[in-house]
């Protein structure tokens, strides 16, 4: 049952699945890794946006990729205004922002989840595309091409916004304020508009991995409870911030899940994330590329 | 025995008096039906904020505890047939195990890496018990109820009795807690757990304590759900909603104070219970999810803290 060839298969999908799953925890990696945001509506975002590319896809043809390009902009205002609420209520008054900051997003998470029931229905959906049931094949291999569509995206994806921390003048901020807020606000600048530009842009790079998402498989509702443990494994296990490191991190994640899935069964495939999670934490809480030790 | 002990416990027993006669005169089986989801979700809440309120850990496995506890119940009816009583006792037994493992994390990880940790161990353990075929696996598993012990002629009306015994149990636990070194330690290591540790609290010892009372209780409540619905399945039972409720309804009324995660109980599951009657489930996570972003935002200290600054507030009109 177990060949080298099943071994090889599993590490090349593997891979192409890491690397989706990096595009979909780098909005996380900038808000709880940089900003130190509970943002467990992270994943609840994400599906959201899935749902935004599926209404435009379905009712207007809209490619699935413009389709997450186009509801972009919106996810970034909705960004500024989320982190705006978050620190108007928890990080200006200070006090015990850790238990109800968490809450605070549950809450929000669950009012996304039910708000698209009520308007989508509990059904599974998926996007019509060209590249949506297509395959290539690679000698035995077969590869399907929306995992390389996922895999292109999510490595541009990563390229661009580590470039942008460290090449341009906001990136650069951004960093400075998640090592020193109080250093910066000392220089002359307001260290809350650049987190919230932050936790804007955060936000804006789910529109696009919302996008993969739907195209990698068919979304439902409640999809955003399996990825609570895949988007915090991967930012964890990266070290909190890390751009290079989520893409590492992911890769370990896709491929350890589909080794287990070739090896064990499909109704093992959640614990994987959760367990390497609870690993890294117990282990090494710093994380493999970890900015703090 | 203090004045406030013999109120208590004079409440106690009326409360548990005024169940038993509900169970005798009442012939309609949809009060109890409704009735027991509610106290269990006091037993929830209450048992929660031992651990999540007093020591300000927020733990988010409520739903880990209350499946154990379901499928504790479930493998000891059908592997020896065990009666209601030695399910439940089970089931505390293994809660009391899960919050001892629990406890020793405590000691590697604070804040939200506890609680994302807690929401890992969940679906770690669903997913082993999804895999478990003697219990059912995924698609979940019947059971048929004995036969009903007198003074009983129903056996959710049991069961109701039986969840109002340990809200009883659970809130007295709470209260001696609170009241106690015990209480006073814990509210020393939630507002600083270093200091604490240096003025000589012992912290791993009343995190460890904290943790086995809290997993116990949860565990306990769970036990009787599996009788309750006749079926138990781990999407269900493991579900992250308990988790959420729990937590929403302790910080509702208000942590500081045993009677907060009671009053919170009360409120937001009645309002649940008629929400899925009159409407729908859905609407009901809806009121969950708005009144929990609502509390958190507008009354941090939940309906205890209201109460207290409205009293405040009179009393400075007074003086």
């Amino acid at each position: 049952m177990f060949s080298f060839e099943l071994l090889l298969d599993a590490v090349v999908i593997g891979v192409l699945l890491g690397c989706f799953y990096a595009a979909v925890s780098i909005g996380l990696s900038i808000s709880f890794g940089l900003l130190d945001v509970p943002h467990v509506a992270h994943p609840a975002f994400l599906v959201l946006a899935s749902y935004g590319v599926y209404f435009l896809n379905e009712h207007y043809g809209v490619d699935p990729l413009l389709a997450g390009l186009l509801i972009t902009p919106l996810f970034f205002l909705f960004g500024l205004l989320a982190y705006r609420l978050y620190y108007e209520t928890f990080e200006k008054r200070g006090s015990d922002a850790g238990v109800r900051g968490i809450a605070f997003f549950f809450g929000i998470a669950f009012i996304i989840e039910v708000l698209i029931i009520l308007q989508f229905g509990v059904d599974q959906r998926s996007v019509t595309a060209d590249y949506v049931g297509q395959s290539w094949r690679l000698g035995d291999m077969r590869i399907p091409f929306r995992l390389v569509v996922a895999f292109v995206v999510a490595v541009a994806l990563t390229i661009l916004l580590t470039l942008y921390l460290s090449r341009t003048f906001m990136g650069r901020a951004i960093r400075a304020v998640a090592q020193d807020q109080e250093a910066l606000r000392l220089m002359g600048a307001n260290p809350i508009r650049i987190k919230q530009w932050a936790f804007g842009i955060a936000t804006a790079v789910l529109g696009i991995a919302g996008a993969l998402l739907i195209i990698v498989a068919p979304v439902e509702p409640t999809l955003d409870r399996t990825y609570i443990g895949r988007t915090f494994c991967v930012v964890v296990m990266a070290g909190l911030g890390s751009m290079s490191g989520t893409l590492v991190a992911a890769i370990i994640l896709g491929v350890a899940e589909t080794i287990v899935l070739t090896l064990f069964g499909a109704s093992w495939a959640p614990a994987i994330s959760f367990a390497m999670l609870l690993g890294v934490l117990a282990v090494r809480p710093q994380g493999l590329f970890g900015r703090r030790s | 025995m203090k004045r406030s002990g013999i109120y208590f416990w004079t409440g106690a027993a009326l409360f548990l008096g005024a169940a038993l006669l509900m169970t005798q005169v009442i012939g309609n089986q949809y009060p109890f039906f409704a009735g027991y989801v509610i106290l269990q979700f006091i037993v929830l809440a209450v048992a929660w904020s031992i651990l999540g309120g007093y020591a300000g850990y927020v733990n988010f496995g409520t739903a880990a505890f209350f499946g154990m506890g379901v499928y504790t119940a479930v493998f000891l009816f059908k592997a020896f047939g065990a009666p209601l009583p030695v399910q439940i006792a089970a089931a505390a037994a293994v809660g009391a195990l899960m919050g001892f493992a629990l406890g020793l994390l405590t000691l590697r990880m604070q804040g939200i890496f506890f609680s994302i940790a807690t929401i890992a161990a969940t679906i770690i353990i669903e997913t082993a018990i999804t895999n478990w075929r003697y219990v059912g696996g995924a698609a979940g598993i019947q059971l048929q109820r004995p036969a009903v012990t007198a003074p009983f002629d129903n056996y959710v009306e049991m069961l109701f009795f039986v969840q109002a015994m340990l809200v009883v149990l659970a809130v007295a636990v709470s209260r001696y807690i609170q009241r106690s070194w015990m209480g006073r330690g814990l509210q020393a290591l939630k507002d600083d757990e270093l200091a604490a540790e240096c003025t000589g609290v012992p912290t791993l010892r009343l995190k460890l304590m904290a943790c086995v009372i809290s997993g116990a209780l949860l565990c306990a409540a769970g036990a009787p759900a599996a009788m309750y619905l006749q079926y138990a399945d781990p999407a269900s039972a493991f579900n992250l909603n308990y988790s959420v409720s729990t937590l929403a309804m302790s910080l509702i009324g208000g942590t500081a104070h045993w009677a907060g995660p009671v009053i919170g109980a009360i409120v937001l599951g009645t309002t649940q219970q008629l929400l899925t009657v009159t409407i729908s489930s859905e609407v009901n996570v809806l009121v969950l999810g708005v009144m929990l972003v609502l509390f958190v935002v507008a009354a941090p200290e939940g309906i205890i803290g209201l109460v207290r600054k409205i009293r405040r507030k009179r009393n400075e009109g007074e003086g």
